[in-house]
């Protein structure tokens, strides 16, 4: 008997052979098997006939979005920077996606990255993504050479051990707290839809380093990114950092160093988390991409946090209403102000 | 090296602010603290900018590194802005950034925000007041500051 995500595998190979062979699309973006247990690569199918690389397993860490700017581009006639735009209709691409990376999507259309007409999005409800780190903890010191997946256990196989485990409790922690799993956007529908989550407190995790001093919430912070080695995997795994020159490119001002002095990794996770404020879906690339295991996703979900109870904005939800920080309301919360009566820290 | 000890040995030093204000509001408002010879403490270092929406986090974040010991972001009162809305959408922005920080663990009072006007000389003249003694009270900054001679000594 398949599991799920083997039913949903064959149905997104049958859907993308479909698309491509009619011509509804010129590319489709997925994922085929990695070179290492627990692994996906992400693919950019052309022809039908490689529809069949194309899977879908628990270990989908990747966000597809990335890549969709740049797959968007390859696939139109090419031209010069000043030619015009050929007339007719560009080609489309379609990609997979779950609730966080639609949201993503729907961000990049608001932000004119991506026009909605061209993409054709392969809607899959999301029953959360495991983290290979946390496997690996489980495992500490022996190898995993293999892991089959079925659809509410795992199990892992080295030399000379073989373990089941449940899946649920290995799951990313972006995941666990998620409330929308089920795509937002959606043009072909793969598997069946999945309800919306009920969470008490998404933010948790925030909360509790909150309610620490600011003595304590420095020693977190100093001790968390200690050990980036500043590699930018965590930028370049997310769809909202598409800008052609990072600020921590730019020569000229430098705003950031580009040592590994603890001041210059610091200030690179604060200003690159700052510019996902009101952009992030929370989709967990950036941790689960990070070599070092640095909790980099706590930074932008206190942002997302203070979105939502400052001006009640989760972003990619709403496709029709501007980016919370690309608006305003005349009446917005300014506690903070120090000429304000009573001003004091703003949310509270 | 020594001097800089010396400089900041808790007797006397004094810290230093950067402020930046806004061209049509808050540098008037300083401008006019001066011509009406109201007293302030002479801490602040103002970096005058078109609007505070032109103030961006790299500038905060990049005065902090550089080892200011606070910092004052000042513009116009909501709804008075030169440019119609800079404030409004700068309002947001510093919010999000001020809780940031605080986050991050970097002292409440290190970072502030106001709204000055043209007219508010007096007003100004407070506002470097209660924020100069914030930062005399929290002691020279030592959170997000790059040290260049413990780089060196390394």
């Amino acid at each position: 008997m398949p599991t799920i995500n083997e039913k949903i595998s064959e149905e997104i190979r049958a859907q993308a052979k479909k698309l491509l062979a009619e011509g509804t699309v010129a590319a489709v973006i997925g994922y085929a098997s990695g070179s290492l247990p627990m692994t996906v690569k992400p693919l950019v199918v052309r022809r039908p006939e490689d529809c069949g690389k194309l899977l879908w397993n628990t270990f989908c860490v990747l966000n597809l979005a990335n890549f969709l700017p740049e797959v968007l581009k390859s696939v139109e006639p090419p031209r010069g920077p000043r030619d015009p735009k050929p007339e007719g209709p560009l080609p489309k691409v379609a990609i997979m996606a779950t609730g966080c990376w639609s949201r993503n999507i729907v961000v990049q259309i608001q932000e004119h990255q991506v026009e909605r007409e061209r993409v054709v999005v392969m809607g899959v409800g999301s029953r959360g993504m495991v983290s290979r780190r946390k496997v690996e903890a489980l495992f500490a010191g022996r190898e995993i050479l293999a892991v089959e997946e079925l659809d509410h256990d795992l199990i892992v196989r080295g030399s000379g051990f073989e373990e089941k485990i449940n899946r649920w409790s290995v799951v990313r922690d972006n995941c666990q707290t998620c409330t929308h799993p089920d795509p937002l956007l959606v043009d072909v529908r793969i598997g069946e839809p999945v309800s919306d989550r009920k969470n008490p407190n998404p933010f948790k995790q925030v909360d509790e380093l909150e309610a620490k001093s600011a003595a304590e919430r420095w020693g977190w912070f100093t001790s968390e990114f200690a050990t980036c080695i500043r590699c930018y995997a965590c930028r370049n795994a997310c769809p909202l950092c598409y800008c052609p020159t990072c600020f921590v490119d730019d020569a000229k001002p430098q705003w950031v160093g580009k040592s590994l002095d603890a001041t210059d990794t610091g200030l690179f996770h604060v200003m690159r988390a700052y510019h996902c404020a009101g952009r992030c879906t929370d989709c967990g690339a950036c941790e689960s991409v990070c070599p070092m295991g640095i909790n980099m996703r706590l930074l932008t979900k206190k942002l997302n946090k203070d979105v939502l109870n400052l001006y009640g904005i989760e972003a990619g939800m709403q496709p029709d209403s501007p980016l919370p920080l690309t608006t305003y309301k005349i009446n917005d919360p300014q506690k903070f102000i120090v000429t304000e009566a009573g001003a004091g820290k703003e949310g509270e | 090296m020594t001097s800089k000890t010396n400089e900041t040995s808790q007797t006397n030093w004094e810290p230093k602010i950067i402020a930046f204000l806004c061209n049509w509001c808050s540098y008037a408002g300083a401008d006019l603290a001066g011509v009406s010879r109201f007293q302030y403490p002479p801490n602040i270092r103002i970096v005058r900018v078109p609007c505070s929406g032109r103030v961006s986090e790299n500038m905060i974040l990049s005065a902090l590194k550089s080892g200011a010991d606070g910092i004052l972001v000042s513009g116009c009162h909501p709804g008075d802005c030169h440019y119609i809305s800079g404030n409004y959408f700068a309002r947001r922005r510093f919010a999000l950034l001020g809780n940031l920080l605080d986050f991050i663990g970097i002292e409440p009072g290190r970072v502030n925000f106001s709204w000055v006007s043209a007219a508010e000389g007096e007003q100004f003249a407070e506002v470097v007041r209660t924020v100069t003694e914030k930062v005399k009270e929290l002691g020279p900054a030592t959170r997000l500051v790059k040290k260049i001679e413990a780089m060196q000594a390394a």
